[in-house]
């Protein structure tokens, strides 16, 4: 358990933070940003929930088990939109084909949305599971705690 | 440690030499100044700090600095990535592997620091020599900007229609490069999985691995 101005704080940042992850994947397209800022702001808010509040809290919320799958899963929604072109006889990964008669490029807009939605899945749950991987194991005693 | 001096001569001697069109001392290049020395006097505290939480500390300051530094360079993008990554989660990852091993480093002689002195004093001679031939900052005719980059730019507005040249390059042009490093960044978080012990899925507490 953290201090408590730590742990205010926290509960006050963790809902923005996460608001901002969104805004970050979404607004991809028009500013900076995109899938993998995304994915790593959304993962710090929980790290920074279970910095602040501890990592059974955070395992809570999200179980660990979840998270490998979540990795996949991104991975796949990624391939899945190459495949999804290929299908419809073009390219791997060649949005115009989602939206063929589309005269602003749709397509092109809903395959990039679908790319980085799997971007920031497969990089938050990554970044997620690296934390709880490296926090959920107890310190080897040291050579001179003996 | 050696690393991080080889890393930040990578950084000062690839940047600095890049903006020489800076005709007279404008704020822009007093604010990359300050920020270049800021980001020297970081790597040195780095190099000479011992106790481990503050080099981990110290290393997230040296990623913001960066940051800032990229975004004095207009690279907003990288500048995101940068902060977000570099001075956010590997900071916490480092601490967290700080709480696993010991907190101060052990002290090293002198005369093995020698090797690792002159191999990163190479280094850094040898990228200062390669940056007198690279092109000036923001040159429109260097090879970055010139061929395929200049394409990306003239046609997005046509092709993709997005306003982020970088988000067209990265997920539509580049689709393929990019789903190759989502699948590195998930082989990254299976074998942290793998080496860390599955002790984190089932819950976490201590994986004894059949030791004792």
């Amino acid at each position: 358990m953290g201090h408590l101005i730590l742990r205010v704080t926290i509960k006050i940042l963790f809902a923005p933070i996460i608001l901002f992850a969104f805004y970050v994947q979404f607004h991809g397209d028009y500013g900076p940003g995109g899938g993998f800022q995304a994915g790593v702001i959304l993962a710090s808010a929980f790290i920074l929930h279970a910095l602040g509040f501890g990592l059974a809290t955070c395992q809570k919320v999200i179980p660990p088990n979840w998270l490998p799958a979540g990795m996949a899963l991104g991975v796949l929604i990624y391939a899945g939109t190459g495949i999804y072109t290929m299908l419809f006889g073009d390219n791997f990964l060649d949005y115009d084909v989602i939206q063929p008669d589309s005269h602003h490029h749709a397509g092109q807009h809903i395959g990039i949305i679908a790319v980085e939605i799997g971007v920031g899945l497969a990089v938050a749950c990554t970044m997620l599971q690296i934390f709880y991987a490296f926090a959920g194991r107890e310190p080897e005693p040291m050579d001179d705690a003996w | 440690m050696m690393l991080a001096a080889a890393a930040s001569a990578e950084v000062g001697s690839e940047v600095t030499p890049s903006t020489p069109e800076v005709v007279g001392f404008t704020g822009a290049f007093a604010v990359e100044l300050c920020l270049l020395a800021l980001l020297a006097a970081t790597a040195v505290a780095m190099i000479r700090m011992r106790r481990l939480f503050g080099v981990a500390m110290l290393s997230g300051i040296y990623s913001l600095l960066s940051a800032a530094f990229f975004v004095a360079l207009d690279a907003v993008d990288v500048a995101f990535t940068e902060a977000a990554v570099g001075a956010g989660m590997s900071t916490v990852l480092l601490l967290s592997g700080i709480a696993l091993t010991a907190k101060v480093e052990m002290p090293v002689s002198r005369t093995r620091t020698i090797a690792p002195l002159i191999i990163v004093g190479v280094t850094a001679a040898a990228l200062v020599y390669a940056t007198i031939d690279m092109p000036g900052f923001g040159d429109a005719n260097a090879p970055a900007n010139a061929y395929v980059g200049r394409a990306y730019i003239e046609q997005t507005p046509s092709d993709i229609e997005v306003p982020n040249v970088v988000t067209a390059v990265l997920a539509s042009y580049r689709g393929f490069d990019t789903f190759g490093e989502t699948v590195v960044v998930f082989t990254a978080g299976l074998a942290c999985l793998l080496l860390l012990g599955a002790g984190a899925i089932r819950g976490g507490g201590r994986n004894d691995d059949g030791e004792h």
